[in-house]
């Protein structure tokens, strides 16, 4: 292993959070060197708009994931069984090279909603610490929304989020998210205009009371040029954009709102394929002294750094903790240690709607663009009684229907053969789906750990997922897509067919990709890994960032968060770290 | 570290102001470094960022391969022997040390126009350079181009010798304008015709020029396919950031833009609007757009719908800052359609600067459309929402495809 000379700050992982910070530290005057596992990527090479509309090629091969060759990971629902290697992906998208899965990701922007950062002691106040269910392990993020808001701010701005603001510095605006936190701006961009099958969800959902409000989006719906001097430019519905990297630049991501900028700094570098093995520390335990990483022709080498910044995807940032030894492996017997706890999901339900003479056009679409509500998310609604908490985004987004994976047909049609190829015929145009992106609340079995039997390439134990649906999100399921039918049977279909998540988590059909938890922030360090500054406790020279600081998921997309965490995290270092190198907090 | 680095930043930069107070011959510098950017002499003169003015930049010309010399003071392979008057011989009248005899693509038919003060200055930072120890064989054109005593008679034809002198019915701003163009600047060397000798045109001065692939265009203030419709603002824009309502640098412009432009002054940026604007409106010949019955328009409507209506918007309106504008654009109107070509085909990335770092690419379509249909779209915009211009064919685009191997 060969030693580089120092830098002043190493970020693993050039994603949307590693992008930003390392951005936000270069600007800063600092040397600061990002370390990415996968390729670079860019708009101009990557995604011509010629030959990018290749559903084989992104979709059914996965381009932009990460390889399971390189590395994956293991699963089962609870601690009694034995995991075993994901070796396609299912369930989830882990990404790949710079941009990481922002560049594969929708687009849906949410901010969460500011009881989400104290959900534990909100939850309490409202229903009785006795209304929680037992099996949950709920915590606040040791964060308040008014820390929150400005890096929510931060991160539209860079991303052009397009949108209609309800609560625009304390002043109500109907058309919005009645729900939303109060903004101190508006969305940088306007709502995206919205096709029919979103136009329709919405005219149903006001006839029933509800107030239904444009998805916010970080596709923009107008050229735009951000803080950073970037340009993107307005969406154009070509439907090629979840799973694909966007060739309009109007899907931002690292690489088409960050990196442009970044990489002309010349106190940046970026080594690419290039993968972090471990986060180095000094004997104390107490100091990080950078990293090692193995480059694409097998040779090792340490990067040593001030400041070492964890910006990978949720499950690496957990494995690079687990596998450096930082803080104490969670263990769900004794219910001791922190790296690993509180892991959560996102629990994906949906209505499909089949009319007789409706045309949808289902290949105009984008990642983001729709019509949500958000009577049924969170706890927006009353939840006494219910036997459950939690909620979910209901919405209707068309993504674009790739002419591979989109063949809507309703239950118990021969799966091949000319009566499937009528009913396709008959049901491609005129079906639509409202989906429930809902919540996943942490339970003390549900964890990250080492595996003990699979390994990686290097020789290091992959990571274990053990994760089940609680009960809790189980019968939320039930009741959220129970609202979704109602809204769908007004609407008046031939035909509904609802599927709220029931049963095991299966790791097979894909559901989502927002995997959080595991190295969470809060402000008790018994109970968490990082403080609100997404500093590691006992250890101020690292800081861990991402969608692994979430206690618990909301009914949410988890990116718009993600990025706040960043700038939240970067903001600290620019004015209270480099001012005073230490603990910022002091348990 | 941070708080270390930058308070001994500070104590540097408080020396360095304090050294340059005491010692004139640093403004000197300065002003020199300042005037090899108006120059662009690392476009020519470095290959590797490391090795700054070691020459080494291969440049295509229809003669054949000449290459930029290594002008860092090392005295075996450098310039290191030269005195002034031997750099002022090679910059203005285009004769090197011991008497050799400079090729063309050495701009000195525009370096002439340079004042004394400014090579003095130019000369006066050329001497801090880091001298470098780096061979290189200048001369690469095949023989008879590459006797330069060939030279002799190439002058007499091709080259007016003399400093710039103002025209004193101009404006001072005019008057600079005038010497950045067509003395430091030297513009004229891509965006001014060639003879069959690769000498300047005479009376044709920026009128646009094919070089290294590419269709230098029109500069003159004419409004079809020169610069008429420019306002002064635009010019500025685009040299300043490489981007304006019309279009984004791409090819050997944005290497100009990077390399130069968009480090110069704004009081010179303006003078060069200035006098780009100020000249005469040429009369050219606006051809007759062809009309949208033709065969030709027909399918390149339907290309532009399906292929490039999604960036440059259906009426060619474009997206500010990130798609050019094609609607009523004097680069499309050009009377040279390679460039155009080029980008179709081959694709091409824009400039990236401090002011506008995003460097949007156009992507290459040659491997989903034929050189038919290639043709079929650049004849499409060459003739839609006021512009107008001759067709392109087939055998065109595969003559900017040859030149592309």
């Amino acid at each position: 292993m060969k030693k580089l000379p120092k830098t002043d700050v190493v970020v693993i992982g050039l994603g949307w959070a590693g992008s930003i910070i390392a951005k936000e530290l270069a600007d800063e005057g600092l040397e600061v060197i990002g370390i990415e596992r996968g390729p670079w990527r860019d708009t101009a090479r990557d995604f011509n708009v010629a030959t990018v509309t290749d559903e084989l090629r992104y979709v059914m091969r996965e381009e932009l994931m990460l390889r399971t060759r390189q590395n994956t990971c293991t699963m089962r629902n609870n601690p009694s069984q034995t995991a075993l290697p994901m070796r396609t992906w299912g369930s989830f998208h882990p990404g790949n090279g710079t941009g990481g899965a922002g560049n594969h990701w929708a687009g849906i922007t949410f901010r969460f909603q500011p009881e989400e950062f104290r959900l534990k002691s909100h939850l309490t106040e409202r229903y009785g610490a006795n209304a929680i269910p037992d099996e949950l392990v709920l915590q606040d993020w040791g964060t308040t929304w008014e820390e929150m808001e400005p890096h929510y701010m931060q991160f539209e701005r860079v991303a052009g989020t397009s949108g209609y603001a309800a609560n625009l510095n304390g002043e109500k605006r109907a058309g919005g998210n009645p729900f939303e936190g109060m903004r101190s701006g508006d969305y940088p961009t306007p709502p995206l205009r919205q096709p029919y099958g979103p136009t329709l969800f919405a005219e149903a959902a006001k006839n029933m009371g509800y107030q239904p409000f444009p998805v916010p989006s970080s596709l923009v719906s107008e050229a735009y040029t951000n803080p950073y001097g970037v340009t993107m430019g307005p969406c154009t519905f070509c439907g090629f954009c979840t799973n694909y990297g966007c060739a309009n630049y109007s899907k931002a991501s690292a690489i088409t709102t960050v990196l442009p900028a970044l990489m002309r700094k010349e106190n940046f570098t970026a080594y690419t394929n290039c993968e972090v093995l471990e986060v180095l520390t000094d004997s104390s335990g107490k100091k990080a002294t950078g990293v090692t990483y193995i480059d694409s022709s097998g040779d090792k080498w340490e990067q040593p750094a001030d400041l070492v910044i964890v910006a990978a995807f949720t499950f690496e940032n957990v494995r690079l903790m687990l596998l450096s030894k930082i803080g104490e492996a969670y263990d769900p017997v004794t219910n001791r240690g922190t790296t690993g706890r509180n892991y959560a999901y996102q629990t994906a339900n949906g209505v499909t709607l089949f009319f007789d003479n409706k045309n949808f056009n289902p290949f105009i679409g984008a990642g983001a663009v729709g019509m949500g509500i958000d009577e049924f998310n969170n706890d927006n609604f009353d939840h006494s009684g219910l036997g459950f908490l939690g909620g979910g985004s209901i919405r209707v987004t068309p993504i674009g229907s790739a002419p591979i994976g989109y063949r809507p047909v309703p239950p118990n049609t021969p799966k091949w053969g000319s009566q499937w190829k009528r009913a396709v015929k008959d049901n491609y145009l005129s079906t639509m789906s409202i989906g429930c992106e809902a919540s996943s609340y942490t339970t003390r079995t549900n964890y990250l750990s080492l595996d003990p039997n699979y390994s990686d390439p290097h020789g290091r134990p992959l990571l274990r997922i053990t994760f089940d649906f609680a009960e809790n999100d189980l019968k939320m399921a039930q009741y959220c897509t129970g609202k979704v039918a109602e809204i769908a049977q007004s609407m008046n279909p031939r035909q509904i067919v609802a599927k709220p998540m029931s049963g095991h988590w299966n790791s097979v059909p894909y559901q989502s990709s927002h995997v959080v938890g595991g190295f969470i922030m809060g402000a008790d360090p018994s109970t968490s890994s990082v403080n609100k500054h997404l500093q590691v406790w006992d250890v101020p020279n690292l800081f861990v960032v991402g969608a692994s600081a979430f206690p618990q998921n909301p009914g949410y997309n988890p990116t718009g968060t993600v990025g706040a965490l960043a700038f939240k995290a970067a903001h600290a270092i620019r004015h209270y770290y480099l001012k005073r190198p230490g603990e910022m907090i002091t348990a | 570290m941070k708080t270390l680095t930058s308070l001994s930043l500070a104590a540097l930069l408080a020396t360095a102001s304090f050294v340059a107070q005491a010692q004139p011959e640093y403004d000197q510098i300065s002003r020199g470094s300042y005037i090899a950017t108006l120059g662009d002499c690392t476009a020519c003169h470095t290959t590797d960022a490391t090795q700054p003015f070691a020459g080494g930049v291969k440049l295509q010309t229809p003669f054949g391969t000449l290459v930029g010399a290594n002008i860092t003071p090392d005295p075996a392979t450098g310039i290191g022997n030269w005195n002034y008057d031997d750099f002022k011989r090679a910059m203005t009248a285009g004769i090197g040390h011991g008497g050799k005899r400079l090729y063309g693509a050495m701009p000195f038919t525009a370096y002439t126009k340079m004042s004394d003060a400014d090579l003095r200055d130019l000369w006066a930072w050329m001497q801090t350079l880091q001298p470098i120890h780096h061979e290189v064989e200048t001369n690469q054109l095949p023989f008879p181009f590459n006797i330069r005593s060939s030279l002799m008679v190439w002058n007499w034809i091709n080259f007016d010798k003399g400093e710039f002198q103002p025209h004193p019915d101009k404006s001072a701003q005019w008057n600079r304008g005038a010497y950045l163009v067509e003395g430091p600047g030297h513009c004229g060397t891509c965006h001014t015709p060639k003879n069959l000798l690769g000498g300047d045109k005479g009376g044709q001065f920026l009128t646009g020029e094919v070089v290294e692939g590419w269709y230098a265009p029109n500069l003159t203030n004419s409004d079809h396919s020169g610069l008429g419709k420019w306002t002064t603002e635009d010019i500025v824009s685009y040299l300043r950031t490489g981007v304006n309502r019309f279009d984004i640098a791409s090819g050997p412009m944005a290497d100009a833009v990077s390399h130069s432009t968009q480090h110069w002054r704004d009081d010179d940026l303006q003078a060069v609007a200035t006098y780009l604007k100020g000249g005469d409106k040429q009369s050219e010949k606006v051809p007759q757009p062809l009309p949208a019955s033709d065969e030709r328009m027909q399918l390149g409507a339907q290309i532009y719908a399906s292929k490039c209506s999604a960036c440059h918007s259906p009426g060619g309106r474009g997206e500010q800052n990130i798609f050019p504008q094609l609607k009523d654009n004097p680069l499309l109107n050009q009377s040279d359609a390679t460039s155009l070509i080029r980008v179709v085909a081959a694709g091409s990335r824009g400039v990236n600067t401090d002011i506008r770092p995003t460097a949007p690419a156009m992507p290459s379509f040659a491997g989903v459309l034929g050189n038919d249909q290639i043709a079929a779209v650049v004849t499409y915009i060459r003739n839609s929402w006021g512009n107008a211009a001759a067709p392109v064919d087939a055998t065109a685009v595969q003559k900017v495809k040859d030149n592309l191997q």
